[in-house]
């Protein structure tokens, strides 16, 4: 077993760091305080990573992506954690669903993705169906050799500036012995396709100016050639490709505590108080341990989750498990931070209240704790169960 | 024409330094290492010489510890075409690393070396000057920016209070200021290509080189914690003791 980055792994890390750092962190004030980032600012950010030639590493070479491995991968998404997500979503990781297109999707959706001529996003949620996946209304009925879909989504990340977005609709039902089961199907659906329409949604307390919209389908004729994979298989389209988005999420939240434990660090050496800095009290020295130890113990989690989705072993309960500790982690650890800043923690002069608010969503998204405990008893019990 | 580029393992230039309890140095241990950030300008410089046609080859060299092999993968990702590693564990004077570097550019036989203006850990700003000497090769240190011409370069340097512009003829050494450049991201292609490129290791004495030390390190100290500032009441109080006890105006 070997614990240690590899050269290109630790020059990768290094590289996005100071980027991150340099370039991001600069910007980040201004998104908090006007809510948006001008689409000008994005774009020279994603200028700036395409010639760098890190737009789209997760994508295999092949297509013209990075192709690092998961974990690479990881250790990238988790320098980026550290930065807001209104900047970040510009160094592109256009989604591995994408990798299904088959050969003339691949020249529209694909590659334009990679090249950064396109943004995608990805919709699952709909206002009666959020952890109930399954139980979503948006419904497509065939019309000879098209679509017709109707319905809603809501919450959909950055589908405000995103050209394309694959859409997870109902294209049937079948009876089982336990009640009805929907057939779902992803599609490509662009921008602009008449009954399609992409509109803002809400106010979100995390990541201010990374923008979740709703998307409304009111009798949008799809042609075959915009299903994802198969018709009626968008579910094992989703779990073939999506698995490893929740370790990009477990990966961002380990950088995003990171930073947290840095300032608190930097405040407790430095913030004074009965004649000492406060990092000697035991009250606030404790408190540096234990968030140390948990955001140690949640990167590794992540790596080996990782690590073995590139080994081809099975990884759903590792991820889960990545994702659920590092999610609730980053909330204690931010929680701490702040509390050790004491009254300026909750100040927006400092970036201490901002990482805090981030923290919450990510309980939230990609499948709650709830969830991610679901599939970890399950993956549990399920041996035992006759 | 070919460019050996030297650089050195620092402590990155961004950590807190923290002085020994004995005194005998500064604090190493789990603390973040990187390029000295003018030998990664250094770097930078012959990346576009090489990209402007002008250098044919980048040789990257680091004297000092195993774990500069690192440094030299990041020039390597930044676009040096092989590295040299000359390695010794034993802390490496200017002295030493001049003739280590002489006995490199006797072996490899380029026509400029590029190097940092000084190393910030010890900020000793000799090295390069040194090895000119050693050479006698026309050197112009503390460069803003360099020109090629017929068997010459224009250099121009960084100096009190304005610019001097020289010419040197060629072979020469040029060691590197802020303003030269600005050092690029590795990119994720190089950075990749980085694990393919050679790596040669030797060590001083390979290279005929005695590399012991001439100076002994008397003591290090951390430099005295600045006083607190005093608030003044009124313009006036100001005003007096800008006279009477800065004695500035
Ligand atoms: C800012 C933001 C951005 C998002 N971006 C996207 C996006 O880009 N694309 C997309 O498709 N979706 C997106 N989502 C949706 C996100 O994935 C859902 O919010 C999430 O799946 C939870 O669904 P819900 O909010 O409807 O909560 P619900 O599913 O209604 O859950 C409410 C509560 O009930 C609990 N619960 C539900 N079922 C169970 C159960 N069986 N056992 C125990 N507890 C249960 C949940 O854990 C939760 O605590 C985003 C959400 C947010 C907030
Ligand atoms: C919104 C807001 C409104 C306020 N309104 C008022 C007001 O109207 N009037 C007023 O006078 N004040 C007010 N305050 C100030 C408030 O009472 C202080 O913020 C509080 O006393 C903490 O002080 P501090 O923020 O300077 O944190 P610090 O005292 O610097 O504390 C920083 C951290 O160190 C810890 N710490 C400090 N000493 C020790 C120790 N000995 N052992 C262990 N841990 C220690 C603290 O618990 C905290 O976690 C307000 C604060 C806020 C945020």
């Amino acid at each position: 077993m070997d614990f240690g980055l590899s050269d290109e792994q630790r020059m990768v890390v290094e590289t996005v760091r100071g980027f991150v750092e340099n370039e991001l962190y600069p910007l980040e004030a201004q998104v908090e305080r006007d809510g948006e980032l001008p689409l000008e600012t994005g774009k020279a950010i994603q200028r700036q990573v395409l010639d760098m030639g890190f737009y789209a590493p997760n994508i295999p070479e092949e297509f013209g992506g990075g192709g690092l491995d998961h974990l690479t991968f990881a250790l990238l998404e988790r320098e980026l954690g550290r930065a807001s997500m209104a900047l970040s979503v510009w160094w592109g990781r256009p989604s591995n669903i994408l990798c299904a297109c088959d050969a003339e999707q691949r020249e529209r959706y694909l590659l334009p993705a990679v090249r950064g001529d396109k943004m995608d996003a990805l919709a699952m949620t709909e206002p009666d169906a959020g952890s109930d996946v399954r139980g979503m209304k948006c419904f497509a009925r065939r019309d000879g050799d098209d679509f017709v879909v109707n319905g809603t989504k809501h919450f959909i990340s950055h589908a405000d500036v995103a050209d394309f977005v694959i859409c997870f609709v109902a294209t049937g039902e079948d009876q089982t012995p336990r009640g009805p089961r929907k057939r779902i199907t992803a599609f490509l659906v662009d921008r602009g396709t008449p009954g399609f329409e992409i509109r803002p949604g809400y106010r979100s307390v995390s990541h201010r100016g990374y923008h979740n919209c709703i998307l409304t389908f009111d009798d949008c004729r799809l042609p075959a050639g915009q299903v994802l994979g198969e018709v009626d298989r968008g579910f094992e389209v989703a779990n073939t490709w999506l698995g490893a988005t929740r370790i990009t999420v477990a990966a961002m939240c380990v950088g995003r505590a990171r930073r947290a434990l840095d300032l608190a660090l930097d405040w407790a050496a430095s913030r004074k108080q009965f004649g000492q800095t406060i990092g000697k009290f035991q009250g606030v020295s404790f408190k540096l341990a234990d968030m140390a130890t948990e955001i140690d113990a949640a990167d590794w989690l992540t790596l080996a989750a990782a690590w073995q989705l590139d080994q081809g072993l099975a990884a759903d309960r590792p991820i889960a498990q990545a994702k659920l500790f590092a999610s609730e982690m980053l909330a204690r650890v931010t929680d701490q931070t702040l509390q050790i800043y004491g009254g300026m923690g909750l100040m927006d002069e400092l970036p201490v209240e901002r990482l805090w608010r981030d923290a919450r969503v990510e309980r939230i998204w990609d499948g709650t704790s709830e969830i991610q405990r679901h599939i970890i008893s399950r993956d549990l019990l399920r041996p035992l169960e006759s | 024409m070919k460019v050996l580029v030297a650089v050195k393992r620092v402590i990155d230039a961004y950590v807190k330094v923290r002085v020994k309890s004995d005194g005998s140095g500064v604090e190493t241990q789990n603390v973040k290492m990187s390029m000295n950030p003018f030998c990664e300008i250094a770097v930078e410089e012959a990346v576009r010489l090489k990209e402007a046609g002008v250098a044919t080859e980048i040789v990257a060299v680091s004297c000092g510890p195993q774990q500069s092999q690192e440094t030299i993968r990041t020039a390597l990702a930044m676009g040096a075409d092989r590295g040299i590693l000359v390695q010794s564990d034993e802390a490496l004077e200017p002295l030493a690393i001049a003739k280590i570097l002489k006995a490199v550019v006797d072996k490899e036989q380029p026509e400029l070396v590029l190097l940092g203006k000084q190393a910030v850990d010890n900020d000793f700003g000799q090295t390069g000057q040194m090895l000119s000497a050693l050479l006698g090769w026309s050197q112009a240190t503390y460069a803003s920016k360099i020109q090629k011409a017929d068997g010459e370069l224009t250099v121009t340097r960084e100096i009190d209070g304005g610019l001097e512009t020289i010419k040197v003829k060629l072979p020469a050494i040029v060691t590197a200021d802020l303003r030269l450049n600005e050092p690029r991201y590795a990119s994720l292609p190089n950075i990749m290509k980085a694990k393919k490129k050679p790596i040669d290791t030797m060590s001083p004495a390979d290279l005929g080189v005695d590399a012991a030390p001439r100076l002994s390190v008397v003591k290090v100290t951390e430099p005295p914690a600045r006083q607190a500032g005093v608030k003044v009441g009124s313009v006036a109080e100001l005003v007096d003791k800008l006279k009477n006890e800065a004695k500035v105006i």
